[in-house]
């Protein structure tokens, strides 16, 4: 029996859920001044990190700093709920540098409900959205459970792992969401009556246990960076008691437990369908898998500042209960360890990323954008990046304008969304850094320098943050002048010289020629440096890039230059590839799937190869040429 | 849809056989139009539109007759072939007719009339290419082949058809893919147990790699030489010997091959192959001092041709004193390599040997005579060891065959280099990575592959990493 509806309000754009996809997409299209609603099925759930309590890590970092530099939240939101901060592979160059903040997952939470709280524009709410509604194949609004009507222009789908989302723990199975919440199962047979291609996915994530229960003087303690980072280039310098982690390993014993008991893991017992990633692989199928490693390591992670509850990371499993507590209280250091929630492993339905647009349009339903995990990815960071990118192009839609697109040459959400959309997936999609190939221009300490003055203009960046932006510029290349112009003799450096381990001076040389010099940083050079200007970090750090980098940016740039020129020939999103001779029947179909907008774009799709593009190049040439004639 | 493509597969003039080749969808329908089987062959393709298949792979005798008129065009041989199991993975009829161009023209007429269209140069190897039939190193090779002038590029040509130039590629590649798999887990997973990358190991493999590529790179000259064939230009005033030296060296020849497109006709030019090196022999006028304008002309061309010379010949008569002449001819050699032909000593010697090696120190000096066959075999044996110069044995056939191969081998040299460098300086590792990846990219090309992906796969099915 179908139900009165009753009309619920009219809306420019409306968010279906709140993590970490959709917050962005909901404050970026609020903060450009849309009207918009996140809705979501429990609020509780608002910025949630279902599983490792940090933000960050290799490639991560840099994502958050680019979402930060184009005027997104997560950035200034890890800033305000951290617990401790480390930057990784501070032993090998800046490009690699990677910020990693261990958060506390209620704090952030709570930070990130207040500000959509307090974001004009910007209506939240909680509830089912179990239908979206179209019409003349536009989306025109959206149905929930209880029989609310919303009118909107743009629909922007960021449902994470909650689509009829399954629960797996040993050979117990039922439907939910992450963390004890409900799952999303109307919306799921929705979207498949719509002819979305959908498949699923799997992710897991380790239990969390007392942190009284355990005995840390059996493990390594790991402490934060004395110094600390800030994420957002808002912040010049933060103060913090920071908490620390600990470093444990798994043994023979815990091997044992799990061979013996392999058949009992969800995974192998073969209940899950869906897809995990490589990347991210229960303790189980390490194990399995690596038979020869006579230990894995594990860290213990706070997941909070107000409760004891701690995070097992790296060792994720679909065992049982009972041979969960087995093989959790093997580990040195756990014997004793009381389980407060157990591991689990969770199936959901995602989409194919290859039915979206560059802008993260979908292509079957017009104005229906997607982003986050529901697009195959995994990673809060992953989903952040996806959430602004939505939000902001989800604007421009509504405003007729261009779409706003970042290519792998400009920023780490160019890789990701280009991955993700020309090349597909089969697993969840994590970034890292070899998959940039200009991931020496792609640093976590030059996103604003990159993406600031784009967000400037969009609107998305304050003024405030654009002016620090030409403060920086401004304060590097003085500072920069002035390095050029000091000069240092061999008698007064050289015993700072020695006792940095560095080779002492014969003829005075300038400061920049010092901090060029390997080993040495701007910092560690601050002894011979007293006049120095109090410069913040961001600008410190930018410095010694480029004055260390120069050469090798150099060379990258001119590698970048040669990528440009396919990326700007451009291709006609109604060319029929059936029509070219010369093209396998391979290419043509994939070709005419993805509808590539370049040349650049269509030699990364998979299945067309390096003489496809050159029989494209020909055909395009001679077009050109008849048209000219 | 692909077109069906037809052409005269083999050399234009005369010759035993000719050879049509059709490939494309078209191929069988066509052949069945034109060809009449001899023996009694349950297809008979004059009746209506034929549905038939040809036999695959079979060879059979008849005629090629002209639908239309019902005339005779030629007795022949055809065999019809398959996809994808063809040259160019489409269907393809070859007809083996007598090598008479008026046959060959006329049945390549008829397929032109039945829905073939002409192809272009190289269309059915671009096709093979373009079918994934040849990889683009073996594609030149193909091309390479046919061009090839004398058995030592043949089998060169056949050795890269045969895919050594690829394996040796992929090996290399294989090694560099070794390394970045090690740096990228270094890379993106510093957390994890993996042990750190040495810089010292690295700095072997890297070295050890960089050596091979240029070792690679090197044959690349001796591999251009054979292909396109050594620029011999014989230089000397009237009656010093010059024609005689020209028959000699063409009586050794074991196979003379076509005329070179272009040649003038003051100059007379041969080809001819020595211990498997392609020749260009040119014997030109002698050049001096003259008003004569005709006379000058000559010179001119003969200048011309010292401009394109590997290698000089310069043949003196030592019979005689170095003449005006003589020495006018040693300023106008320059600095090109030189032979120095000290002919007739059979006479004995007026000219010493020393006076005349002071005016061009650099080049060897061979004493001959062409009447009593003194010195032929040293000068065959100087040339070939210009040409191999000790840097590749007889019998390798693995060589740098064209111009884009090596260049792309020294940019991958040059980016293993960097990279070499780096390591020594002990610079960050994602520095060094940049450089090996571009290694990797840039040999990948040669062989038509470049796959970023393949390390991010190799990453997770070596190392167990991850949550």
């Amino acid at each position: 029996m179908k139900s009165k509806t009753y009309q619920m309000g009219t809306y420019d754009v409306i968010v279906v859920g709140a993590g970490h996809a959709g917050c962005e997409a909901a404050l970026a299209s609020a903060r450009l001044g849309k009207k918009t609603l996140i809705i979501a099925l429990n609020l509780e759930s608002v910025a949630m990190m279902p599983c490792n309590p940090s933000i960050g890590g290799t490639g991560k970092g840099q994502l958050v700093r680019e979402i930060d530099a184009l005027g997104g939240e997560m950035g200034l939101n890890i800033d305000k709920s951290f617990l401790q901060s480390k930057i990784l592979n501070t032993a090998k160059g800046p490009a690699v540098h990677s910020l990693r903040a261990q958060a506390d997952k209620h704090k952030y939470h709570t930070e990130m409900k207040k500000t959509l709280e307090t974001t004009p524009n910007l209506d939240l709410r909680q509830g089912e959205v179990t239908e979206l509604i179209l019409q003349d194949g536009k989306i025109s609004g959206i149905r929930t459970r209880t029989n609310g009507i919303y009118d909107t222009k743009v629909v922007i789908l960021a449902t994470g792992t909650y689509l009829r989302g399954k629960v797996f723990i040993g050979n117990v199975t039922y439907e939910g969401g992450p963390n004890g919440l409900s799952a999303s199962v109307a919306l799921a047979d929705n979207l498949r009556e719509l002819g979305l291609p959908l498949r699923r996915f799997k992710t897991g994530t380790p239990a969390r246990c007392m942190g009284s229960s355990l005995d840390y003087s059996k493990m390594e303690e790991q402490k934060g960076d004395e110094k600390i980072t800030p994420f957002s280039f808002m912040n010049d310098h933060l103060e913090k008691e920071q908490v620390s982690c600990w470093l444990t390993y798994t043994n023979e014993t815990t091997h044992q437990i799990i061979m013996a008991n392999l058949e009992k893991s969800a995974l192998y017992g073969g209940l899950i369908e869906g897809i995990g990633p490589r990347y991210c692989p229960s303790i189980e199928d390490k194990v399995n898998r690596f038979s020869d490693k006579k230990r894995h390591q594990l860290f213990i992670e706070p997941e909070g500042g107000d409760t004891n509850e701690m995070y097992i990371q790296n060792m994720s499993t679909s065992m049982p209960e009972d041979i969960q507590h087995a093989l959790y209280s093997s580990i040195v250091g756990l014997e004793n360890i009381k389980i407060v929630r157990p591991a689990y492993a969770i199936e959901y339905d995602c989409i194919n990323p290859l039915n979206l647009r560059l802008n993260l349009e979908n292509r079957t339903v017009e104005n229906l954008f997607c982003a986050g995990q529901f697009n195959g990815s995994s990673g809060y960071e992953e989903a952040a990046a996806q959430g602004l990118m939505a939000g902001i192009n989800a604007s421009l839609k509504i405003d007729g304008k261009e779409p706003f697109i970042l290519d792998r040459s400009e920023a780490y959400i160019g890789v990701l969304l280009d991955d993700l959309i020309t090349k597909g997936t089969t697993e969840p999609y994590r970034v890292m850094t070899s998959r940039a190939e200009y991931r020496l221009l792609l640093r976590q300490d030059n996103a604003d320098i990159r993406l600031t003055e784009k967000a400037y203009e969009l609107g998305l960046a304050s003024e405030e943050r654009y002016q620090r932006l030409l403060l920086k510029l401004k304060q590097v290349e003085a500072e920069r002048e002035r390095l050029a112009n000091t000069w240092i003799l061999p008698s007064k450096a050289n015993a700072h010289l020695e006792k940095l381990g560095n080779t002492p001076l014969n003829n005075k040389v300038t400061l920049e020629e010092l901090v060029r010099r390997p080993h040495l940083t701007y910092d560690n050079l601050a002894p011979l440096d007293p006049e120095r200007p109090d410069l913040p970090e961001h600008t410190t750090a930018q410095l010694e890039v480029q004055i260390k980098y120069q050469g090798y940016i150099d060379k990258q740039l001119i590698q970048i230059a040669r990528f440009k020129k396919l990326e700007t020939k451009r291709l006609d999103e109604n060319l029929d590839y059936f029509g070219i001779d010369g093209l396998r029947l391979e290419s043509k179909q994939k070709l005419s799937e993805i509808k590539p907008i370049s040349m650049g774009q269509a030699s990364r799709i998979s299945g067309v190869s390096p003489a496809d593009i050159n029989v494209l190049m020909i055909f395009l040439e001679k077009q050109r040429r008849e048209a000219k004639a | 849809m692909n077109e069906t493509i037809a052409a005269i597969s083999t050399a234009y003039g005369e010759g035993g056989i000719g050879i049509v080749r059709i490939s494309g969808e078209l191929s069988g329908q066509i052949l069945n139009q034109i060809f009449v089987p001899a023996f009694d062959a349950p297809d008979n393709p004059l009746a209506d539109a034929p549905k038939t298949v040809p036999a695959n792979r079979t060879m059979r005798y008849g005629k090629i007759v002209d639908p239309t008129t019902k005339e005779m065009v030629d007795e022949v041989l055809t065999v019809f072939m398959k996809a994808p199991a063809t040259y160019t993975r489409e269907d393809v009829v070859e007809i083996y007719c007598h090598g008479s161009v008026i046959a060959l023209r006329k049945t390549l007429s008829l397929t032109l009339h039945l829905g073939a269209r002409l192809a272009e140069a190289g269309e059915f190897t671009k096709r093979a290419f373009l079918n994934g039939r040849l990889d683009l190193s073996q594609a030149e090779a193909v091309i390479d082949m046919i061009r090839a002038k004398t058995t030592k590029s043949f089998e060169v040509a056949v050795g890269q058809l045969e895919g050594k130039l690829s394996s040796e590629i992929t090996m290399l590649r294989g090694q560099l893919l070794d390394l970045l798999v090690n740096m990228t887990v270094n890379i993106d997973y510093p957390d994890e147990d993996i042990e750190e990358i040495v810089y010292e190991s690295m700095l072997n493999s890297l070295s050890q790699i960089g050596g091979e590529i240029d070792r690679l790179r090197l044959t690349a000259d001796t591999g251009r030489i054979l292909q396109e064939g050594l620029n011999v230009v014989i230089i000397g005033k009237p009656n010093v010997g010059k024609s005689s030296l020209m028959n000699a060296l063409m009586r050794e020849t074991r196979a003379i091959v076509t005329e070179i497109p272009g040649t003038t006709r003051d100059t007379i030019q041969e080809t001819i192959s020595l211990k498997g090196i392609p020749i260009r022999l040119t014997d030109t006028a002698g050049i001096r001092e003259t008003e004569d304008t005709i006379e000058q002309i000559g010179i001119a061309r003969s200048k011309e041709s010292f401009q394109q010379a590997d290698l000089i010949l310069m043949m003196l008569d030592v019979s005689e004193a170095l003449s005006e002449e003589d020495k006018y001819i040693i300023e106008h050699i320059g600095d090109k390599r030189t032979i120095l032909l000290a002919n007739k000593i059979d006479l004995g010697a007026k000219a010493t040997l020393d006076e005349i090696q002071q005016f061009l120190p650099d080049a060897k000096m061979i004493e001959t005579s062409m009447v009593s066959d003194v010195g032929l075999e040293k000068i065959e044996e100087e040339i070939q060891q210009m040409v191999y110069g000790g840097k590749v044995s007889q019998g390798e056939s693995l060589m740098i065959t064209n111009a884009r191969q090596e260049n792309l081998l020294r940019e991958a040299g040059l980016a293993i280099a960097d990279a070499i460098a780096m390591t020594k300086d002990a610079e960050p590792l994602e520095l060094i990575e940049g450089d090996v990846r571009r290694g990797y990219e840039l040999l990948g090309e040669i062989i038509g592959e470049t796959v970023s992906d393949d390390i991010i796969s190799e990453v997770f099915a070596r190392f167990c990493l991850g949550k």
